[in-house]
């Protein structure tokens, strides 16, 4: 049987994608170029026994999610730069609290308002580093239409198995834009749970190591009865401040992510034409379909361009991005910014190649022409 | 107390505070009030206002429909920033009016903590809320004032399930200076409204109905008579409470001595939203109305005697 192909905006590939993963708890907020998400789900949840809530507001939409999620249901929120500012303590609650859930950032530009309708790239540092306090971050950068809708399910996937908030940002240029987009079978992609835990609600604590980094989560209503604190806290949930217990505590919800293990089955990435590239373009989200442009018209020119493409933005794909800069003479980092993750390149290759960045925050998408006119320039 | 004078539209100044050609809708029942209001205010104001359809009204550069200067906040603070700039205003010794003005969403849902708030301190603003009854700028999703039933597109089946909240009730609760409802169909009552509030120290409250034809689902020259419906259905009630007393406003006033209120359904079956309700739903929306007038009129004998 042929598969179910449609013409989907971006954001109705991601209420997709969601439902495709299991998502059973939409909390969110209207919020401009992110709303579709949320109005197709509006419809979509009811159907499968699923609950969408509008919200009274962007920290009521993340705290809803939190809820459901220790509750047991796999929780979804979308919003926009606005939001996710607001959200942003939840979101560092999440992260110590150790709750699975997806944040859907649908990028257009800032500070503040900004200019909703247009698109932006000026999150990608704010998924890192918006939540105060040190912590691990997972975001995905995904490109096109059919990628939102896959890399949602990954979303969930990464959340559910590392107990954490995970973010998906793309900019309005993919959200609003329609793509055919292929269903997948069930099946087809991987969907993964939370770890539940194998032990009576007697024996169970919340944040018990002895499972690894990751411990396995019970949820509220299913017996176990147990402690969830925005707190430092100790295995059984209580707060503590002891400061061996506050130490390994916090360095844990880092390497859980961070480890060789964890970094290999988070990081993600595409190539195009690196293997003998000169210099490359480096590139995310909307951006990366202009270099890839860009690159093909360069190769016309015998000038030997790469395109490197995160698809995991956070944790930073600090190997990969070395040794190309080793490789390269130079790297281009094209951003719908004034230069964020261009610094993460910049640190992570030494000065071993030259770096420029195309940047661009007028709320037109930067275009292969800008891009290799800087190639050429850096060349 | 005495009826207050009422002006009429020949009373109107002739000045105009903002420019004509702006992006609001056709048929926008928010411009109505936005000139009507702007007359009654004069020049001597600054408005706070939230991320909201006024927002979009106030245009883009160099295409600006107001004469004011604006503050135009983010969407959790109008009350919040109003408060501030009336405390500096205050220093500089100027009697400015400050003017928060927000929608329904802005007002009900995301602002209400920084309304209880400024309401709770008695700030001396005037909070306008002109309630189209969903987040229109962002494409008619369900808010806080929402009326049952009513369609949007994150209510797309059966309407919303949940009771509208009731802000001015609300606010009044709080016991501020001035409590008025309004309507974008009777702008002269408004315009009246708010001169009443500008002579009065503390927090003003003025919520305005305002009809909203891309997302109520109606012709768009019917924005005043369907505005005007409500009211004559007995639906949304104008009325002012002023030193906790509450007073119908005459549109509203002169319905005590009909038999009969126009039934709801007249107001209903003009507007697409209301496709999903049922016949039950809407016997039981006109019973509570009939409730209510029932209470006003036995709260009038009872004040005759």
């Amino acid at each position: 049987m042929a598969k179910k192909v449609a013409l989907l905006q971006g954001n109705e590939a991601c209420a997709h994608g969601a439902l495709y993963a299991g998502c059973s708890f939409f909390g969110g907020y209207p919020i401009t170029p992110s709303t579709e998400v949320a109005e197709v789900l509006s419809g979509e949840l009811p159907k499968i026994g699923g609950k969408f809530i509008q919200m009274e507001d962007e920290i009521g939409a993340m705290a809803s999610v939190i809820g459901a999620s220790l509750t047991g249901a796999k929780a979804l929120t979308a919003t926009s730069g606005p939001g996710v500012s607001l959200k942003q303590e939840l979101i560092g609650y999440a992260c110590i609290a150790e709750t699975p859930c997806v944040i859907i950032n649908v990028m257009r530009g800032g500070p503040s308002t900004g200019m909703p309708t247009g698109p932006g790239q000026s999150d990608v540092m704010q998924a890192m580093w918006g939540t105060h306090g040190d912590h691990a971050a997972i975001a995905l950068v995904p490109a096109s239409c059919q990628e939102i809708f896959s890399e949602t399910v990954r979303a969930f996937n990464l959340a559910e198995k590392y107990r954490m908030p995970v973010q998906v940002l793309y900019d309005e240029i993919v959200g609003h834009m329609r793509e055919p987009v292929e269903f997948p079978e069930p099946g087809e992609l991987e969907v993964i749970d939370r770890t539940a835990p194998s032990v009576g609600p007697e024996a169970y604590k919340p944040y018990d190591t002895s499972f690894g980094d990751v411990p396995p989560l019970a949820a509220f209503g299913s017996g176990y009865k147990y402690h969830v604190t925005g707190l430092n806290k100790a295995e059984d949930g209580f707060p503590t401040t002891k400061a061996d217990l506050v130490d390994a505590e916090e360095r844990r919800q880092i390497s859980k992510v961070k480890n060789p293990t964890a970094l290999a089955d988070i990081e993600s990435n595409e190539e195009y034409l690196t293997e003998d590239a000169e210099v490359i373009i480096w590139a995310y989200g909307s951006t990366a379909r202009s270099s890839r442009y860009a690159v093909n018209e360069l190769r016309k020119e015998g000038i030997k361009a790469g395109l490197f493409r995160p698809i995991t933005l956070w944790p930073f794909p600090e190997k990969r991005t070395a040794e190309l800069a080793k490789q390269a003479k130079a790297i281009v980092v094209p951003e719908m910014n004034l230069g964020q993750m261009i610094l993460e390149v910049e640190r992570v290759a030494m000065g071993a190649c030259k770096i420029a960045g195309v940047h661009r925050v007028d709320g037109e998408p930067i275009n292969p022409g800008q891009i290799i006119a800087q190639v050429k320039e850096v060349l | 107390m005495t009826s207050p004078a009422k002006t009429t539209v020949l009373g109107l100044t002739d000045e105009e505070l903002i420019h004509p050609g702006n992006r609001a809708c056709t048929g926008c029942g928010l411009s109505v009030l936005y000139r009507i209001g702007l007359k009654a205010l004069g020049r001597d104001c600054i408005f706070v206002v939230p991320p909201s359809c006024l927002t979009v009204m106030q245009g883009l550069y160099p295409i600006s429909a107001t004469q004011m200067p604006v503050l135009n906040g983010t969407f959790a603070s109008t009350a919040a920033i109003a408060t501030g700039v009336r405390a500096a205003m205050k220093r500089r010794g100027k009697k400015t009016q400050v003017v928060a003005w927000a929608g329904d969403g802005g007002t009900s849902d995301i602002g209400i903590q920084a309304l209880s708030g400024a309401l709770e301190r008695n700030e001396d603003i005037i909070y306008i809320c002109y309630d189209n009854e969903a987040y229109m700028n962002t494409g008619v999703q369900r808010s806080g004032t929402t009326p049952r039933g009513g369609l949007t597109t994150t209510t797309p089946y059966t309407g919303k399930q949940e009771q509208s909240k009731n802000v001015p009730e609300i606010v009044a609760a709080h016991n501020p200076a001035y409590v008025a409802t309004c309507s974008a169909s009777f702008p002269l009552d408004f315009h009246d409204k708010l001169l009443r509030a500008k002579e009065i120290k503390g927090l003003k409250y003025l919520h305005i109905q305002t009809p909203c034809p891309p997302g109520w689902g109606c012709d768009e020259r019917m924005t005043i008579e369907i505005g005007r419906m409500a009211v004559e259905c007995g639906l949304f009630d104008l009325y002012e409470i002023i030193d906790g007393t509450k007073r119908l406003s005459e549109p509203s006033e002169r319905l005590l001595n009909k038999k009969q209120l126009r039934p709801l359904q007249d107001y209903l079956a003009l507007q697409t939203r209301f496709a999903a309700l049922t016949e039950e739903q809407v016997a039981g929306m006109q019973k509570r109305i009939d409730e209510r007038w029932k209470c006003y009129r036995e709260a009038l004998k009872e004040e005759g005697q």
